[in-house]
């Protein structure tokens, strides 16, 4: 049977979060669709954990309101929300064994025992630790007590699971191998999560949405590729990547089609590009305006002199290579303009030139496939 | 060897001289005198006996022996009562006004127990201040009687040990992570199931120790029962009091001394066992 289901689960509207002076969230408008993979992305302290636990009813905003499944979350209890929550230090009881954290939940319920006992081991081999269902938290690794954490949450089947940075206190390997885990358990179980981090590359590799946060307030919200090729202001550009950020003046537009900026002393024709998300970071800009020209390190391409046709110079920015370094994958180059302004670029290793060397000092030059670039309006 | 590690020596071998001379030397004088006979000229003489452990059987002194663990257990359940709440709030204010409040439990203790206890006589008695306090307030129309009675010996005991029971729950409930609170709300706990699953279990320690720390004193405090409860009740304290002080009787006041001691050494192997089974299961 098909039941109406609205496809928004959760929904924020103006919600603030003030402690004494300090606001933590400043009317925040959020609406997450249901069985997404949602991050929230942002610095410390910018207001991450303080949304988590207003979703999860530890903390009443101070103003605002709050929706899940349709239901306003007013004056609703932790205990009575369709939430569950894997914290940020995993918060498992000491005193219980893993099996008991599991089956905590299930317990309270008033299920029979068979039943009870039937779903926390159903949660425990959904995370492959049945066999350590007699332990107790201080005798588990680091990696175990996450998996605890996150059998303990789902076992209760809630309709949107909280993670607070669960992946905070584990090493290179063991996060990696986590971040897929979660991901194909968000698949397979369904349910919305609503992931906290404030690692960039995380957030892009594991949303379908990305929050993007700042000082208590929302910047922008999309997916992670939108995010990162279409930031709406220069904090979202730096946040999730390395970017550089070149100042222009537009000489002239055409109402929005192509824009002639004066960039590092060349005129310049910036083409919009028929790439949806691009088309949003648009603005009217009319002559005289300043702007930020934003360009990827990735999409930075750097040439050598014997490279390119002496009489197309012109077409490129001249630049002194200053820092090359070998990174694997990449070589990643730091380069300074005419100007001095400062810019990295990476060039990726293809197997048609082997010869990616550049040495301190060298002459090259630089330009970007047309179109990938970001214009911004001037921030101060 | 340098300053540091001789002034170690020094002070380690004055306590143990101190233990040797004032705890070791006691008790075993005190066994040595349970194990002889009562005599007029010497406090004490030979023969060697039993006798002394033989007569605290007695449905008498068991009896005595009895009501005073009663008296005892019930103060300590009292004091659990009110000062586990008390502990909870306290460890759960702001810090701002915890030290305050700390400071005004620990108070008491720099005026002697003795004096307080009387102090409570003008309190309690039938024209001191609780019940001019009553009657003037309208609650009471004819004075209570409390003083003398057992109820007052409960207010005197729960009133000078309730310190004890309040500081080492406090110590608990502060190490008390609250994200675990807030983890059982989140699995779908009230707020009493959560005090009950994993409160109380994880304040444990506290629970046993504040419970030692109430119960092993008000087994000895012969002078509440004596002072408020108007010596009408014979307790193991006053009993070996008495022994020692009126009825000169050393060797059988010696054997109830220590019948009292080795009791009290059982509760705390027992509490060291709990504590220890508790630790365990703390993080590591
Ligand atoms: N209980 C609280 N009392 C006072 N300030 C708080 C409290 N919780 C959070 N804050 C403040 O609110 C801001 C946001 O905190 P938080 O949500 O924890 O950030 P994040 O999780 O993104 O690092 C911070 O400046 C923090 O100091
Ligand atoms: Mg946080």
């Amino acid at each position: 049977m098909l039941l109406p289901m609205s496809d928004t689960i959760i929904e924020l509207r103006s919600v603030s979060k003030s402690f004494g002076s300090l606001m933590a969230l400043k009317n925040v408008e959020l609406r997450v669709e249901r069985g997404k993979f949602v991050t929230l992305l942002g610095p410390s302290g910018c207001g991450k954990t303080t949304l988590l636990r207003l979703l999860a009813g530890f903390d009443t905003p101070t103003s605002g309101e709050i929706f899940i499944n349709g239901r306003s979350m007013a004056s609703l209890p932790p205990e009575k929300r369709p939430v569950n929550t894997v914290f940020q230090s995993y918060a498992l009881f000491p005193h219980m064994t893993v099996f008991d954290n599991v089956a905590f939940g299930p317990k309270l319920k008033g299920l029979g025992r068979k039943e009870m006992e039937r779903q926390a081991l159903e949660a425990l081999e959904m995370v492959n630790l049945v066999d350590l269902a007699g332990r107790r938290p201080n005798q588990l690794s680091g990696g175990q007590q996450q998996r605890v954490a996150i059998a303990r949450a789902v076992v209760n089947k809630p309709l949107v699971l909280l993670l607070d940075e669960p992946l905070n206190a584990l090493d290179y390997k063991l996060r990696k191998a986590m971040q897929i885990e979660l991901k194909q358990l968000q698949r397979k179980l369904g349910i919305t999560f609503i992931f906290v981090t404030h690692d960039q590359e995380e957030a892009l590799s594991m949303s379908n949405q990305v929050v993007v946060m700042n000082h208590g307030c929302i910047e922008q919200v999309g997916e992670p590729r939108e995010i990162y090729e279409s930031p709406r202001n220069l904090f979202v550009a730096r946040f999730v990547g390395e970017i550089n950020v070149l100042d222009a003046e537009v000489l002239s537009s055409n109402g929005g089609g192509v824009l002639e900026v004066a960039l590092e002393g060349r005129k310049m024709k910036l083409h919009k590009t028929s790439n949806g998300h691009k088309a949003n970071g648009w603005k009217a800009f009319g002559p005289g305006d300043r702007v930020h020209v934003l360009v990827r390190p990735e999409d930075l391409r750097v040439y050598r002199r014997e490279d390119i046709e002496p009489e197309d110079a012109s077409d490129f920015f001249p630049a002194t290579v200053e820092e090359a370094i070998y990174k694997g994958a990449t070589v990643d180059l730091i380069v300074s303009l005419a100007s001095g302004g400062r810019l990295s670029a990476s060039q990726f290793f293809n197997e048609d030139d082997d010869q990616l060397e550049f040495y301190r000092g060298e002459q090259v030059f630089l330009d970007w496939v047309q179109g990938w670039e970001v214009v911004l309006p001037h921030e101060s | 060897m340098n300053r540091d590690g001789l002034f170690k020596r020094v002070s380690v071998n004055a306590i143990a001289l101190w233990l040797v001379l004032f705890v070791l030397a006691p008790s075993v004088l005190v066994l040595a005198s349970s194990l002889l006979t009562r005599g007029d000229a010497q406090l004490v003489r030979a023969p060697l006996t039993f006798e002394n452990y033989r007569r605290i059987v007695d449905p008498l002194y068991l009896d005595i022996f009895l009501s005073s663990f009663y008296l005892a257990a019930l103060s300590t359940l009292i004091c659990l009562m009110v000062g586990y709440p008390f502990a909870y709030l306290l460890a759960r204010t702001s810090p701002r006004y915890r030290r305050n409040l700390l400071l005004m439990v620990v108070i008491p203790f720099w005026t002697s127990s003795l004096v307080r206890t009387y102090a409570m006589i003008i309190i309690l008695k039938t024209k001191g201040l609780l019940n001019s306090l009553l009657l003037w307030a309208g609650v009471i129309h004819e004075p209570l009687t409390i003083l003398y009675t057992d109820a007052a010996v409960f207010v005197g005991l729960v009133y000078s040990l309730l310190p004890f029971m309040v500081l080492p729950i406090y110590a608990s409930v502060e190490k008390l992570d609250s994200r675990l609170m807030e983890a059982a709300r989140d699995l779908g706990a009230s707020r009493a199931a959560t005090f009950v699953r994993v409160v109380i279990p994880l304040t444990m320690p506290g629970i046993i120790a504040g419970s030692m720390l109430v119960f092993l004193p008000a087994l000895g405090m012969f002078y509440i029962p004596d002072l408020l409860g108007g010596a009408k009740t014979l307790l193991i304290g006053n009993l070996i009091k008495n022994q020692f002080l009126s009825a000169r009787d050393w060797p059988f006041g010696s054997a109830a001394s220590v019948v009292l001691t080795l009791v009290m050494a059982v509760m705390l192997l027992v509490y060291y066992k709990s504590v220890r089974a508790t630790r365990r299961q703390e993080p590591a």
